[in-house]
């Protein structure tokens, strides 16, 4: 966890602007990637066309949420789910998907 | 407590490690305490799950009168002809092959200040944290003439159960004379699944659209209004043309009455409806056995800690799924599923000297099938605050509205979705 901090703090030094700085700030990964398994997976792993989130790409996952909160990305429910959480749980969300294997 | 995560205990841990790791694991499980899960459904199958999978050295039982599960979510799908029983019907060998220990009994009586749970075979359990995830009682005879002998002629299929309600009601409707009438009593809030009898409406009219085109459907409705009401009745002109009447309250929907044997509904004003199949959805509250361990008020529900859903009443007592008071969240199987996992870690969090989740977020979507390839969706985040819970603002709501030539994409698409919902929150609960 304190290496995942610390490489936080290396990315946000070296890109401008929200999400790819964003800092999870002490937000639980794990339990709020709990909501996903409904959908994505029971090990996040997919589910028929649903996304398989594990070893998500952390930037990669900042940039997908934040085109669907704002609607550059078409989804069909992603866009209103995206809108419930803050900078710092989205964080901790990348953070925990980028760290399964 | 044996709190073996301590860094405090970590020096006299490595000089008790040699023995630790020599004992039984069931000696070494006994020692991180007992959970007990009472009810095995989208609450307590997924706390079953969730806490063995998390604290493998607690020791995890849970307690289910059936030997396996019938989801109360893609019943309606069987009233549609597009799902079996056998696709809605889980087993627990997932969970006995995880280590839980399943025992298929109901739980009669809890003794809170004992921390004792009584089964009907007469067995008594022990616990340290009792997880309590009983589902609805129907409250009988609220509607009157509307008994345990009466749902036999007209289904409520509210709850799973061993499959028979579901079944029987789908029996009926292949049986519907030509042109006949189909008739739902729909309830006030609060009840289980806010969008399940709109989905349900759906599903039939879905059925008879292909088999009896000239049936009817009348759904009398205690309230004014009703969850996706705006997406389910853009569905219904688009699919079904004049199949289906909505009748809200204010025009006479209450039903008060039923009469099975001539098979009528009384409404509040004395009308009389005949109908050739009824399917009453009477009015709920938490299970008997959270009303008979004094958890519930006078509502019937059980008011709860918004934080780790313990009972105001009894301490030690987590109380998850539809029996609790939680709105605004709905009583939805994803709910049960997703405060399931919040109350483990408080329950559990005194015990093991891990952490509750401090700032939880609960999570709601709720799929319904409006017809064939066709979904709705809504989606919620909630948290809790000083008085109960809040949806976040600005976020979750309904799948967009609009004509179906515009939205076929989006529907087909969230029907798909459905079904990988359908899969994946199975498996969290049974894998």
């Amino acid at each position: 966890m304190r290496r995942k901090r610390f490489f936080a703090i290396a990315v946000s030094l070296t890109c401008a602007g929200w999400p790819l700085t964003a800092l999870s700030e002490g937000a639980n990964g794990q339990m709020l990637a709990q909501a996903c398994v409904g959908c994505h997976g029971a090990s996040w792993d997919g589910q028929g066309a649903i996304t398989d989130l594990r070893g998500y790409d952390r930037d990669s996952f900042l940039r997908v949420w934040e085109e669907f909160r704002t609607d550059e990305r078409p989804a069909t429910i992603m866009n209103r789910i995206t809108r419930g959480y803050t900078e710092a749980e989205v964080a901790a969300l990348a953070d925990f998907f980028a760290s399964l294997d | 407590m044996n709190n073996r995560y301590s860094r405090r205990q970590f020096g006299s841990l490595i000089t008790a490690s040699a023995a630790t790791l020599a004992m039984p694991r069931v000696l070494r499980a006994q020692t991180e305490g007992r959970l007990l899960v009472i009810g095995g459904g989208f609450g307590g199958a997924t706390a079953a799950r969730f806490a063995k999978m998390t604290y493998p050295d607690v020791s995890v039982t849970l307690v289910e009168p059936h030997s396996s599960f019938v989801t109360c979510p893609y019943g309606n799908l069987i009233l549609g002809g597009k799902k079996q029983l056998s696709n809605i019907t889980h087993s627990y060998d997932g969970l006995r092959a995880r280590g839980v220990n399943v025992i298929h009994d109901r739980a009669r009586e809890i003794d809170a200040e004992g921390h004792r749970v009584t089964l009907d075979g007469g067995d008594v359990l022990e616990y340290d944290k009792l997880i309590l995830s009983p589902g609805i009682g129907l409250r009988w005879n609220a509607i009157e003439g509307y008994d345990e002998a009466a749902s036999e002629i007209f289904p409520h299929a509210w709850w799973g159960g061993d499959g028979s309600q579901i079944t029987n009601l789908r029996a009926q409707l292949e049986a519907l004379p030509e042109g006949g009438v189909v008739g739902l009593s729909i309830p006030d809030n609060p009840f289980r699944c806010p969008p399940g009898p709109y989905e349900r409406i759906s599903m039939i009219a879905h059925h008879l659209k292909q088999a009896n085109p000239t049936a009817k459907i009348l759904a009398f409705d205690s309230k004014e209004g009703f969850s996706k009401q705006g997406l389910f009745e853009d569905a219904w002109a688009e699919l079904y043309g004049d199949m289906i009447e909505w009748i809200p309250a204010s025009q006479d929907g209450r039903i008060m009455r039923v009469d099975p044997e001539n098979k009528l509904f009384i409404s509040e004003f004395g009308e009389e409806h005949r109908v050739d199949v009824g399917n009453v959805i009477p009015p709920q509250y938490a299970a008997s056995i959270a009303r008979d361990a004094g958890l519930t008020n006078e509502s019937g529900w059980v008011p709860v800690d918004q934080h780790t859903f313990e009972a105001e009443a009894a301490r030690d007592i987590h109380v998850i799924g539809d029996a609790n008071i939680a709105a605004p969240m709905p009583k939805s199987g994803y709910i049960a599923n997703s405060t399931a996992k919040t109350a483990v870690k408080a329950a559990l969090a005194e015990i093991t000297g891990r952490p509750a989740w401090e700032d939880p977020v609960y999570f709601n979507t709720c799929y319904s099938h409006a017809g064939a390839d066709y979904a709705v969706s809504v989606a919620a985040i909630f948290r809790p605050t000083a008085e109960g819970f809040e949806a976040t603002p600005d976020s979750g709501g309904i799948s967009p509205r609009g004509p179906l030539s515009e939205l076929s994409r989006n529907r087909r698409l969230e029907s798909r979705y459905a079904d990988a919902w359908y899969e994946s929150i199975t498996n969290d609960m049974f894998s």
